[in-house]
C-alpha cells in the first residue's frame, strides 16, 4: 500500500491483509453466456405443480374459441438443472457491493445487512395479500406507522406516505404536493420550478411531468446555490424550488435558511431530494433548514439493496400544512392502540397500486431497528470522514473543483489528464473496473468537466479506502493511451454503445446469425418467436 | 446495536489526524451552527441526537420483526403454520401462485441484489443479459416487438402509457375503460393533474366495456385490461375498431398467467401491453415490489419510458450487452423526457424472467390451465349455492364476480373467521357499471385443491345465510 503517512495506513497492521479489501478482480464469467433461448432443448423442462384433484377441463372448454391462442407462447424449455447454471454463470459476469466497494457518487451503494434478507423474506410479511382486511395486517399496519415516524424523527418533518416506490416516484409525488397545495390556496397561476444547474436529471424531468417548467439557477463560484441568481428568478410564477443538500457536488448549502426564506417569501415551496440524506443522519434536518416537502431513498440512505437497478422505495414527509394533501390511504394507529387505514382528506390521489414497495420498506424499518438513532448519526459521521479523507487523499493527483471541506461525496475532476495525458474520466472509470472496484459516478455533475463523483460510504473499512486511493492514484500516474482500451480483464471488454442503439436489438431472435457459439443447439433450430402478422395497425 | 461500520476508534483518530480535525463534530463545521441537532434528552432523559430508540443486536431485531409477522395472518403456504393461515381466494391484480424454489435462489442471488442499475456494463453482463431474455420474454408473451426493464407495478405502467401515447399522438385525451383496476386508475388520476392528461370513462356493460360513445375531442389512446378487474374478456377487436375510428393508441393490459392461454394482445392490434408482473416469480408481499411490465411496437420505441438493455459487442468483437437508447432518459433528456423513471424493478424482473423460464412453453399454458380449472370449479361451487349469482355475464378466466346477499365486506369479515382470504369486496367501487355491484371478486391460482374450494363453498353457504 502507498497510502498516505498520515492516513489509516498509520495504524500498525499484524498482517498485510488486516481489515481486508472490498474489491474483487478479476470477475469470473470470462466465457460468453449464451443465452437462455440458445440454451433451450425442446421437450426439456424444469416445472411441477401440486397435485389439486380438480376436473381435467380442456383449454377450449374453459376459453372462447376467439380469445384462445392457437399455439402457446414460445418460452426456453430447459431442465432447472441447467436454468440454475445459467444464472449462476451470469451472477459471475456482474459486480455487486457484496464483491467489493462501488463508489457510485449519488448512489450511496453501502453493505446491505443480511438481517434485511431475512426479515423481508419471513413468511408473516411475505405472505400477505394487499386486499387482506386490517384486522389480519395489524402487524403490517403496526410496521409501516412506526417507519413513518421514523423517517418523520430523521427529517424533521410531520407526516410521511410511504406509497412512492422510487425516488422519482417521490419527486413527482412532491411536486404534485406542491400543485395541491397552491390550487387548495386559490394560487394557481404558478408555472415554474427553480431547479439548480447541479441537480439530477429526475428533477427537472419530474417537473415536467408535474406541470411546471423547470428553471434552472446556476451554482456559484463555491459550488452552492447563487443566492443572487435565486432571487432573479423569484417571482409570482415560482412554485418552489427542488433541492439537493448537500448538492450533488457534496458540499453543504450553506445558505439553506436564506435560500428557504427567499422562496418562501415568494409564496414557493421548499422540495428536498433525499438522494443525498446519507450525509446528515441525525446531524442536522431538512425540517430544520425550512423545507417544507421530502423524499428519502430507502435504497440509498437505509440500506435497501439496489437490487441491480430496483425496486427502491422513495417516501414523501411533509410539514403539517401539506400533510392534509398525503398520498393516501395512509397507515395510522388508533387511540385504543389498533391499527387501520386513513386517507388524508384533501389526498391527492394514490401514487401507487397498493401500498408501496412494503418489504422494501419492511428491510428499511429492521435497518432504523438494527442502529437505533446514535446508530443513524453514526452512519453519517462515518460517511462524511470517508469522503472527506478520500478527497484530501486525491488532491494533487486530480483536479479538486471546490477546496473546501465536503459532506458524504467528493467530486474530482480528470481535466488535467484528459488535457495532459488523454486519459478523460470514463478512462479513469474504466481502469478502475480492473483494478476490482466499480466506478465512480462519471461525467456528473454537468458543472465540473470530465467529473469523477466519488462516494464512499461508511461501510468501507480505511484499508478498503487506501487501497481505492491507490488504485486511483495508480492510474493517473501511470496513464497512457493504451489505458483508453480499459478494462481487459473484465467478463467483456468495452461495449459499443453506438452500435447498440444504431442496430437496435432489444430482443433475442434465433432467426439472427447467432454469432459463433461454441455450444448449443444451431440458432435456426432454437424456439422461434411465436408467430405474428406484420402489421397489426387496424387488423380485425 | 448492530453496526455495520468497520472502523476501529483508532483508525477514526489517524483519519481525522489525517485531516487535521480533532473530532467527528468538526467534520460538520460547514453546516450553520444554528441547524445542527444538539443531544436533547430523549425516553429515558439520556441525551440523544433523534428521538429514536437505541440500536438493537441482529437476533433483537429479527425477533421484533418476527413479532411484527406474527400479528398478520398471512396466507397459507410454506412457513405459515398449517392451521393459521388464511386459504387465498382473493385476486384483483396480487394472486397466490407458488414461487418455485429456483426462482427464490437464484433471485436471492447477491450478485443480483446488491448491484446497481448497470451503468458500467462491462461487469455488469449479468444483470443486463437477465434483463434481455426478460425483455424478450414479456415481448413474447405481449405479442408486440419490444419490452422495457421493467416499470413499478401495474399502475405506473398505465400511467406511462398513457404518458407515451399523449407524447406520440400529441392528444392529451385518455379513455379508460371502467374495467380497468380501479387503483390503477386512480393512480392515473393523480398523475394526470401533473401530466395534463384528461381521463374519460369508458362505461361497462354485462362485465365489458362499452366503446359507443366517446369523447368528444379525440383521445390519443384507448385503455382496456384484458381480461378486465372483474375477470372477463374483454372484445379486443371492438377496442381496436374504437381506437382507429379516432386515430389513438390501443393500450391492453394484459394479465402474464392468462396470456398463457389467450390471443397475445398485440396480434390483436394492441399498439402498447402493459401488466402486472407479480404473478410471475413474487411472493404476494403486502402488494409490493411487484412488476409493471410494459411492450410495445417497434415505431414507439424511441418514446419508450424506462431502461432497455441492447444487443452489441464489445472491443473484440464478443457479444455484450448494454443500456441502450439512453438519450429517451430522464438524466440525459431532463426536463423534456416524457418519463422520469430511474430506479425501476430490475430484481423483480430478473425474478420473473427465470420463473417464465423455469415455466417455459409447455409450463405457461399448464399454469394458465391450472387456474382456469381452479376458477371455474371455484364459480360453480359459489353458483350452487341458493343466493349466489353471477355478478355480470361476459366470459371469466383469470377471477369472477358474484352477487351475494350479504354485503361483501361482511362476507369477506365472516370468513375470515373460517379461516379464508374470500376475495376483494367490490362494494366500495361505483364505477363498475350500471346495476353492478356490490359483489365479490373471487380468484382461484394452480395452489387451490379440490378439497380447499370445497371447504371455501360449504362455508361462505354458512356465512351468507
Amino acid at each position: 500500500m502507498t497510502g498516505d503517512q498520515s492516513g489509516p495506513s498509520a495504524s500498525p497492521e499484524p498482517s498485510p491483509a488486516a481489515g481486508g479489501r472490498a474489491a474483487s478482480a478479476p470477475l469470473l464469467g470470462r466465457a460468453e453466456e449464451p443465452t437462455v433461448f440458445e440454451l433451450s432443448s425442446p421437450g426439456r423442462r424444469a416445472w411441477s405443480f401440486a397435485e389439486v384433484d380438480l376436473p381435467a377441463w380442456d383449454a377450449a372448454d374453459l376459453v372462447p374459441a376467439e380469445h384462445l391462442a392457437e399455439e402457446p407462447v414460445a418460452l426456453p424449455e430447459l431442465s432447472e438443472r441447467d436454468l440454475v447454471a445459467h444464472h449462476t454463470r451470469l451472477t459471475h459476469r456482474q459486480y455487486s457491493v457484496d464483491l467489493g466497494a462501488y463508489p457510485l457518487g449519488s448512489c450511496t451503494m453501502k453493505y446491505n445487512p443480511k438481517l434485511a434478507d431475512a426479515a423481508s423474506s419471513l413468511p408473516g410479511l411475505a405472505r400477505v395479500h394487499p386486499a387482506t382486511p386490517s384486522s389480519c395486517t395489524q402487524g403490517w399496519l403496526e410496521l409501516l406507522v412506526a417507519l413513518g415516524e421514523a423517517l418523520a424523527e430523521v427529517t424533521g418533518m410531520a407526516a410521511v406516505s410511504l406509497q412512492p416506490p422510487a425516488g422519482a416516484a417521490g419527486e413527482l409525488t412532491g411536486l404534485l404536493l406542491m400543485r395541491a397545495w397552491h390550487d387548495q390556496r386559490g394560487d394557481a397561476g404558478r408555472t415554474k420550478v427553480v431547479i439548480p444547474d447541479s441537480a439530477h436529471g429526475t428533477n427537472p424531468a419530474s417537473v415536467t411531468l408535474g406541470g411546471y417548467r423547470a428553471v434552472t439557477v446556476a451554482s456559484d463560484e463555491r459550488g452552492c446555490v447563487d443566492l443572487d441568481a435565486l432571487r432573479k428568478v423569484l417571482d409570482d410564477d415560482v412554485a418552489g424550488i427542488m433541492l439537493t443538500n448537500p448538492n450533488t457536488l457534496g458540499l453543504f448549502e450553506d445558505d439553506i435558511v436564506e435560500i428557504a426564506t427567499a422562496v418562501h417569501d415568494a409564496g414557493g415551496l421548499v422540495y428536498y431530494d433525499g438522494a443525498n440524506l446519507n450525509a446528515i443522519l441525525g446531524v442536522t434536518r431538512p425540517g430544520d433548514m425550512g423545507f417544507d416537502i421530502v423524499h428519502l431513498n430507502l435504497h440509498k440512505t437505509f440500506a435497501v439493496p439496489h437490487g441491480g437497478g430496483g425496486p427502491g422505495a422513495g417516501p414523501v414527509a411533509v410539514t403539517a400544512a401539506l400533510a392534509p394533501f398525503l398520498p393516501g390511504p395512509l397507515p395510522v394507529a388508533a387511540a385504543d392502540g389498533s391499527f387501520g387505514w386513513e386517507t388524508p382528506a384533501r389526498s391527492i390521489g394514490r401514487v401507487h397500486g397498493w401500498h408501496g414497495n412494503a418489504l422494501a420498506l419492511a428491510r428499511a424499518y429492521a435497518y432504523v431497528l438494527a442502529l437505533g438513532g446514535d446508530g443513524l448519526r453514526r452512519v453519517s459521521e462515518i460517511a462524511v470522514l470517508n469522503a472527506n479523507w478520500l478527497r484530501r487523499r486525491l488532491v494533487g493527483h486530480y483536479v479538486v473543483p471546490h477546496d473546501r471541506p465536503c459532506m458524504h461525496e467528493c467530486v474530482v475532476s480528470a481535466a488535467d489528464l484528459a488535457r495532459e495525458r488523454g486519459l478523460r474520466a470514463v478512462d479513469v472509470a474504466k481502469r478502475l473496473l480492473e483494478e476490482g472496484f466499480h466506478a465512480p459516478t462519471v461525467s456528473f455533475p454537468l458543472v465540473v468537466k470530465e467529473a469523477l463523483m466519488i462516494e464512499p460510504t461508511e461501510t468501507e473499512s480505511p484499508q478498503t479506502l487506501a487501497a481505492l486511493a491507490d488504485a486511483l492514484v495508480r492510474i493517473a500516474e501511470e496513464a497512457s493511451p493504451d489505458d483508453r482500451q480499459a478494462p481487459r480483464t473484465t467478463p467483456v471488454g468495452r461495449v459499443d454503445e453506438v452500435r447498440a442503439a444504431r442496430r437496435l436489438v432489444a430482443t433475442f431472435d434465433a432467426r439472427r446469425p447467432a454469432g459463433g457459439l461454441p455450444f448449443g443447439e444451431p440458432a435456426e433450430e432454437a424456439a422461434p418467436p411465436s408467430g405474428r402478422p406484420p402489421d397489426r395497425r387496424g387488423e380485425g | 446495536m448492530a453496526d455495520y461500520v468497520p472502523h476501529t476508534e483508532r483508525e477514526i483518530e489517524a483519519m481525522l489526524g489525517f485531516l487535521g480535525l480533532a473530532s467527528l463534530d468538526d467534520l460538520f463545521s460547514v453546516v450553520p451552527e444554528a441547524l445542527r441537532l444538539a443531544a436533547r434528552p430523549h425516553g429515558d432523559g439520556t441525551p440523544r441526537f433523534l428521538g429514536l430508540a437505541d440500536g438493537l443486536g441482529e437476533p433483537d431485531v429479527l425477533a421484533e420483526m418476527e413479532r411484527l409477522g406474527a400479528a398478520n395472518t398471512a396466507c397459507t403456504g410454506p412457513g405459515v403454520p398449517s392451521g393459521r393461515g388464511l386459504v387465498c381466494f382473493a385476486g384483483g391484480g396480487a394472486y397466490d401462485h407458488e414461487v418455485p424454489e429456483a426462482v427464490r435462489a437464484l433471485g436471492s442471488r447477491s450478485e443480483y441484489v446488491t448491484a446497481y442499475t448497470p451503468y458500467q456494463a462491462e461487469v455488469a453482463q449479468g444483470v443486463l443479459q437477465a434483463l434481455f431474455e426478460y425483455q424478450t420474454m414479456v415481448a413474447r408473451l405481449s405479442g408486440l416487438d419490444v419490452a422495457n426493464a421493467s416499470l413499478y407495478d401495474g399502475a405506473s405502467a398505465c400511467v406511462e402509457a398513457a404518458n407515451l401515447a399523449a407524447a406520440v399522438t400529441g392528444r392529451p385525451g385518455v379513455w379508460l375503460s371502467r374495467g380497468v383496476h380501479p387503483h390503477w386508475r386512480s393512480t392515473m388520476a393523480t398523475f394526470a393533474a401533473g401530466s395534463g392528461l384528461s381521463l374519460v370513462p369508458a362505461p361497462l356493460q354485462d362485465g365489458v366495456t362499452s366503446w359507443d360513445s366517446g369523447p368528444a375531442d379525440a383521445p390519443g389512446a384507448l385503455v382496456v385490461q384484458y381480461p378486465n378487474y372483474l375477470g372477463c374478456l374483454e372484445d379486443l377487436d371492438a377496442a381496436r375498431r374504437a381506437a382507429d375510428a379516432r386515430g389513438a393508441l390501443l393500450v391492453v393490459a394484459f394479465d402474464p398467467v392468462a396470456a398463457g392461454l389467450l390471443r397475445p394482445p398485440g396480434e390483436r392490434g394492441a399498439d402498447v401491453v402493459v401488466g402486472e408482473g407479480q404473478a410471475l416469480g413474487t411472493p404476494l408481499s403486502f402488494g409490493g415490489p411487484y412488476l409493471g411490465l410494459l411492450a410495445c411496437r417497434l415505431e414507439l420505441v424511441r418514446r419508450l419510458p424506462g431502461r432497455l438493455v441492447g444487443e452489441t459487442v464489445d472491443a473484440e468483437g464478443r457479444r455484450a450487452y448494454v443500456s441502450t437508447l439512453r438519450t429517451r432518459e430522464q438524466d440525459i433528456r431532463r426536463e423534456r423526457a416524457s418519463s422520469n423513471v430511474c430506479t425501476n424493478q430490475t430484481l423483480i424482473a430478473v425474478a420473473c424472467a427465470i420463473q417464465m423460464a423455469w415455466l417455459g412453453t409447455t409450463g405457461l399454458r399448464e399454469l394458465a390451465l391450472r387456474c382456469a380449472r381452479a376458477t371455474r370449479h371455484t364459480r360453480q361451487s359459489l353458483l350452487a349455492i341458493d343466493g349466489v349469482e353471477p355478478l355480470v355475464g361476459a366470459p371469466v378466466l383469470r377471477e369472477f364476480a358474484v352477487r351475494l346477499p350479504v354485503a361483501p365486506s361482511i362476507v369477506v369479515e365472516r370468513m375470515l373467521d373460517e379461516g379464508f382470504l374470500a376475495g376483494i369486496a367490490l362494494d366500495g367501487d361505483p364505477d363498475l357499471g350500471p346495476g353492478v355491484g356490490p359483489g365479490l371478486l373471487v380468484a382461484a391460482t394452480e395452489r387451490r385443491t379440490r378439497g380447499q374450494i370445497d371447504a371455501y363453498a360449504t362455508a361462505m353457504a354458512k356465512v351468507i345465510r
